[in-house]
């Protein structure tokens, strides 16, 4: 449904994207993850036909953004970072002029408001004019917007920034609903929101892609590179030894405190050290009286695999 | 065009609701009326709108309408509803010509004030209905012209100063500084001819003296749709950037 095929859009001299690559098939959920500067809104801009790449090709429902510029931004519902409304206008008002701009009939528009109304929760406020609304009420007249024409595809850019946590879940909620029946590319740096909603994860950091899967793929490739703590008894100098010696075992940290020594291992890639560690134990006569793996989840993998960016390597995705 | 239609709907409307609006109307029925009450309107005077529309009219619109205009692509770059316009299924042709309409439906309304002056005048004298015909169809195409200028600058920057300031330059050179000029320039027949063909104010003299010139009416509709065009371009500009 969505294609981006070497995507690079540069701003003069600086490269915002850099030869990006992925694809979004019908029905699915993607989340678009990243640190800020990363690329996410860029790339997004060129999806929604706001901005034309550098070079590299982007389609949406297989028409080209470039030269079927008008046909995509038909069947596309999408929702800006900031949503920039109006003020003067009440949201009604608003959302008939958004339903007129897309080619909805009198009949259309009347049905439409009064669904997203009902789906976005804007009942109580749809008179009031754009400019007295909270944050949280304008994030939700651009999603009703969005959704207003019953795109096949939505873009949505950061839509939970700024809502209070009760109307975050209520948007989550409401997203995962819209997921059933059309497709959606999402962009967030709230990871846990992501594992949450979306079906598959894409990572960009720098302009590039570092990693992508779904959450619980992603998750396990960094719980195979997670540090392991261990806490036992004995001499420090010779657990450090015997577990450096260990192999599967990359690099060992010891600190020694009343009788206990506690480790930080970094295991070598994709080798679960655990049990070997516990053998040990066991062989020597060292009492253990902690041993696991550190913070398994999606945020740990995102600040190492965004950190490894900056840096200069690059995960293979 | 019932998106045409919808933009120049919306941007009339924000007119009614926008402060700056019904300042700028309230300056041009007051300037206006000032003209008309010492100029025209004393004992012995001409029954005529000559003067007020010759001079006066036009130097109050050069002041006002870039100042109605300003606002109408420069507030949409600035709060970036630019972004939720352009990623509309919508032509920039429909987007600037729309909002062409919706100025101009405004400038109208304002005109049609200005016939409380004929309309006192003719208790007093014999105002010539057909000459008010033809110095309105002067005015409305003097109208376009200045708006579309307007909206040219307004597209080329989110700021409104700027937008405002060179449309209040260009449209005073165009005005009054080519007349002058080329009463002026005796040695180069060539530059006086162009800068008269571009003096907006020997284009609408005409008007006002009654003459419905077909010159002088395709100077108006060209010179709009030029600005019109290059409105467009600008913001085209923005898909290859």
């Amino acid at each position: 449904m969505i294609r981006v095929t070497n995507l690079t859009k540069s701003y003069g001299p600086v490269r915002a994207v850099d030869n990006i690559s992925f694809e979004v098939e019908r029905g699915g959920v993607v989340g678009f993850l990243g640190p800020n500067g990363a690329g996410k809104t860029t790339t997004i801009r060129v999806l929604t036909c706001f901005q034309p790449a550098t070079s590299g090709t982007a389609s949406i429902g297989g028409f080209d953004v470039f030269t079927h510029s008008i046909e995509v931004r038909r069947i596309v519902g999408y929702l800006p970072e900031n949503t920039p409304l109006y003020p003067e206008m009440r949201v009604a008002e608003y959302l008939h002029f958004r339903g007129k701009l897309r080619g909805l009939s009198y009949a259309q528009r009347v049905e439409a408001v009064k669904r997203v109304a009902d789906r976005c929760w804007l009942g109580e406020f749809i008179n009031r004019p754009i400019g007295h609304l909270s944050k949280g009420m304008r994030q939700r007249v651009g999603l009703a917007d969005a959704i207003m024409h019953d795109p096949d595809v939505l873009i949505l850019d950061e839509p939970t920034i700024g809502l209070d946590p009760t109307q975050i879940r209520e948007t989550r909620n409401l997203i995962q609903e819209l997921g059933a029946r059309h497709t959606i590319l999402l962009s967030s740096h709230i990871l846990h929101e992501v594992e949450q909603i979306c079906q598959r994860a894409i990572i960009i950091a720098a302009g590039r892609v570092v990693a992508s899967g779904s959450p619980q793929e992603l998750r396990e490739r960094f719980s195979a590179q997670a540090r392991v703590i261990a806490e036992m008894r004995g001499p420090k100098d010779d657990v450090e030894k015997s577990v450096r010696a260990l192999d599967g075992v990359s690099a060992v940290e010891a600190v020694a405190r009343d009788g206990w020594v506690r480790l930080a291992v970094d295991p070598k890639p994709e080798r679960d050290v655990r049990e070997d560690i516990f053998r040990l134990t066991t062989d020597k006569g060292w009492s253990l009286r902690e041993i696991r793996r550190e913070g398994a989840t999606l945020e740990d993998f995102f600040i190492k695999v965004t950190a490894q960016q900056a840096v200069g390597e690059v995960s293979p995705p | 065009m019932r998106k045409v239609a919808t933009i120049a709907q919306r941007e009339l409307g924000a007119y009614f609701l926008s402060p700056i609006a019904y300042a700028v109307h309230a300056m041009f029925l007051f300037t206006a009326g000032l003209a008309f009450a010492l100029g025209t309107f004393k004992a012995g005077g001409e029954a005529s709108l000559r003067s007020l529309f010759e001079f006066w009219i036009v130097l109050i619109l050069v002041f006002v309408l870039p100042m109605l205009t300003m606002r109408l692509m420069s507030e949409e770059l600035r709060s970036g509803t630019i972004e939720t316009l352009l990623t509309a299924p919508i032509t920039e042709v429909e987007i600037i010509v729309g909002k062409f309409c919706g100025a101009f439906a405004f400038y109208v309304i304002m005109l049609v004030a200005l016939l409380f002056f004929p309309i006192l005048l003719s208790n007093y004298g014999d105002v010539d209905p057909w000459l008010l015909v033809c110095n309105y169809i002067g005015l409305l195409l003097l109208g376009a012209l200045y708006v579309s200028v307007g909206l040219f600058f307004s597209t080329l920057t989110k700021h409104q100063v700027i937008a405002v300031l060179f449309s209040f330059g260009l449209l005073a050179l165009m005005t009054f500084a080519f007349h002058a000029l080329s009463t002026r320039i005796e040695n180069w027949p060539k530059l006086r001819t162009v800068m008269q063909q571009l003096s907006i104010q020997s284009h609408f003299h005409d008007f006002v003296r009654g003459m419905l010139d077909l010159n002088h009416l395709m100077f108006f509709l060209t010179t709009t749709g030029f600005f019109l065009f290059v409105a467009v371009k600008l913001l085209e500009a923005r898909r290859w950037r």
